[in-house]
């Protein structure tokens, strides 16, 4: 064209080269540094916390005849570490965690790695089923109601998906269980398998993908059969939350130029929807979904109870009713490691998802 | 033999707070095969409504009214089917600003190449070779590399020819483009107006330009229509409309291009701009819209609506005084354009 032509810069794209990986083990050393940080800074919080709570762990955990016992008492701090300085007693935790170690549960009597190991791959279980569910449905649901904006399929979502968020939890889990289980007797009311039942040969410790893995199909039907009730209850928020959240970002996406010249290449209107609204849309809704899998994991403890899931929402709740201070620390590091790599999880999707990201 | 396009008493209602109102009204013009035609006026005069109704994406509850015939075929009453397979296939658009029409988190190529294996069934391969093709066409340096890259990582001139290079992608035959240069700078401005110039040259291309800026017209279109409130003030070939303008209003835009050069010259002002502003949809005048602005209204201007008649050969002019018609001195820029 002209001398002006010639001026201009010559694209500076980034090939994924040697480079731009070594950026990314960077990036990952970085995070990884920051979150043990995190979860040092974690284990303090919750230790200074369990120490402001009024109540005895010996009185908790000895009952109480044997409190009246000076000896007992003063046996089970011995045991237990509670005789020294509380900063003593900090430095101790925070040594032995180093090595993995995260002490002895007072009530279980096991250590709290035992315990941990066996509870959350069944929370873990019911959290990857509700999340994937509430993904699937809420994010579909999300994108419909967007592209019928203010007609009738948006006017019942936009219930469905208020109803989904405002009605309390332990509520729809009791309303669930009288109507699945005690009226019509479609779905078990509790626990991860079938009475007649052996668990699966622990390979995740997940029910459903030890028995896949060991070819037990009928082991795997009632794992999924005893999922369902639960996993439905505690997706209901998530999928409503979704919901919501996904129209709203398709509906600031679909204003855009580039959505209005994506019409007028005359694409048939589901590549539209899908390829040049839903992709930038998934930014934002997989940070929601990011931290709704969080609180799932860390949340269920009336789900649990309500359908005796032996998980770590339970675990947790009967540690902090003890006082079982290492059972409590351990509940706790294991979550703040959880969120920290779903945060990490979430931070590598938005690179792959928006080349804005992973350039710069 | 008929024009590829033609639009004639085109009138489009948009839905507003009070009902509709006309956005576009009595607008008639023609566009032939490698033609360059140009439509002027101000924000709000309806312009990229018009290109709008072309595309049939208008906004929901929209009303069209008179006919927008493109090869043969009626625009207004097309099924939306037909109508989908037309847009990027037949009539392609470029829209105002490169660097939100391009969609930011896909690479390049899928967004060249994309409605082009749609359209013309082309394969993957097939359609990559092609839009290389077409990526040096509208020069942009390292094509295949191109592909891969994001519109991110080019210049705004850049963005601009690969939106360009995108609409043409399937080989429409009709190119509408709002204001293709409005958010440039002016060298890169002229190396655009030059490839439409080009493309309308090799390819036959026809092309409406929607633009504000009677420079942009002057340099490249071969027919200007003026617009004022959704309506056509003047029309006609570009030399007459520019060079002896009889719409006062057409007087207007050219008197406020800036003329640098006036700095040296005390018989030219640098810049006149037309005062007051263009009405807002649904509050346009009785009579002739532009008569609260007009410096040469008379009483009739306010209550009969002007209708565009010929004054001569293909010049239409909505302004029955004509003040313009004797008085109407050569405007100074028929060669400072772009």
């Amino acid at each position: 064209m002209s001398s002006a032509d010639s001026a201009l810069p010559v694209p500076v794209g980034r090939p994924r080269t040697r480079a731009s990986r070594r950026d990314l083990w960077r990036f990952l050393a970085k995070r990884l540094a920051a979150g043990v940080v995190l979860c040092i800074g974690i284990t303090l919080v919750s230790f200074v916390l369990t120490q402001l709570v009024p109540g005895d762990p010996a009185a908790a955990n000895l009952g109480n005849r044997a409190v009246e016992d000076p000896a007992a008492v003063a046996a089970f701090r011995a045991q237990y570490g509670l005789d020294k300085p509380l900063p003593v007693q900090y430095g101790v935790y925070l040594g032995k965690l180093v090595r993995g170690d995260l002490g002895e549960s007072q009530q279980s009597h096991r250590t709290v790695k035992a315990d941990l190991a066996e509870y959350i791959p069944a929370t873990f279980e019911l959290a990857l089923f509700a999340i994937v569910l509430s993904l699937v449905v809420g994010v579909t649901l999300g994108v419909v109601a967007a592209v019928f904006r203010d007609r009738w399929p948006d006017q019942v979502l936009r219930v469905v998906s208020l109803a989904g968020v405002s009605m309390p939890t332990f509520w729809i889990a009791l309303l669930a269980f009288f109507v699945f289980f005690y009226k019509l007797g479609w779905l078990p009311g509790g626990g991860r398998l079938g009475p007649a039942l052996t668990p699966p040969p622990r390979t995740t410790g997940m029910f459903t993908v030890d028995a896949a893995l060991a070819g037990q199909w009928s082991v795997l039907g009632s794992a999924l059969e005893h999922l369902v009730l639960p996993g439905l209850v505690l997706a209901t928020y998530t999928v409503g939350m979704l919901l919501r959240f996904t129209r709203a970002s398709m509906l600031e996406i679909l204003g855009n130029d580039y959505v209005r010249a994506a019409r007028a290449k005359g694409l048939p209107e589901r590549v539209v929807v899908v390829r040049h609204v839903l992709r930038p849309a998934l930014i934002s809704i997989i940070t929601v979904a990011g931290l709704a899998f969080g609180s799932l994991l860390s949340g269920t403890v009336l789900v649990e109870t309500i359908y005796s899931w032996p998980g770590l929402g339970q675990y947790a709740y009967t540690s902090a009713k003890n006082l079982d201070l290492p059972a409590i620390m351990g509940v706790s590091v294991v979550v703040a490691a959880v969120y920290i790599a779903i945060n990490l999880l979430v931070d590598l999707l938005y690179g792959v998802i928006d080349p804005r990201i992973r350039l710069s | 033999m008929e024009p590829l396009l033609r639009v004639e008493d085109l009138r489009v209602d948009l839905p507003t707070r009070r009902g509709l109102r006309p956005a576009v009204d009595g607008l008639s013009f023609d566009v032939a095969e490698g033609e360059i035609v140009g439509i002027a006026g101000e924000s709000g005069s309806g312009k990229t409504m018009t290109a709008m109704t072309l595309l049939g994406l208008l906004p929901h509850g929209a009303r069209t009214s008179g006919s927008a015939r493109f090869d043969g075929r009626e625009l207004l009453s097309l099924p939306r089917r037909q109508l989908r397979d037309l847009r990027g296939r037949q009539i392609a658009m470029v829209s105002q600003d490169p660097s939100t029409a391009l969609h930011p988190i896909l690479p390049v190529g899928t967004q060249v190449t994309e409605h082009m294996r749609h359209h013309l069934g082309l394969s993957k391969s097939a359609a990559r070779a092609e839009a290389v093709d077409l990526l040096a066409t509208v020069r942009i340096p390292d094509p295949e590399r191109a592909l891969g890259a994001y519109p991110g990582q080019f210049s705004g001139g850049m963005r601009q020819r690969i939106a360009i290079a995108v609409a043409l992608a399937a080989r429409p035959r009709l190119l509408l483009a709002d204001e293709p240069t409005t958010a440039l700078d002016v060298t890169v401005q002229a190396g655009i107006l030059r490839l439409l110039d080009r493309l309308r040259r090799e390819r036959g291309l026809a092309v409406l330009v929607i633009t504000h800026d009677l420079g942009v017209m002057s340099a490249v279109a071969d027919r200007v229509a003026v617009m004022y409130a959704g309506r056509l003030a003047e029309s006609g070939p570009r030399a007459e409309v520019l060079a002896r303008p009889r719409h006062p209003y057409t007087r207007g835009l050219l008197d406020a291009l800036p003329h640098p050069e006036a700095a040296d010259d005390p018989a030219r002002v640098a810049l006149r701009p037309i005062p007051g502003s263009p009405p807002s949809l649904g509050e346009v005048p009785a009579g002739c819209p532009f008569h609260p602005r007009c410096a040469f209204a008379v009483p009739a201007c306010a209550t009969d609506r002007p209708e565009p008649l010929p004054v001569t050969a293909g010049h239409l002019l909505a302004c029955p005084p004509d003040p313009l018609h004797r008085t109407g001195a050569a405007p100074a820029d028929e060669e400072a354009p772009a």
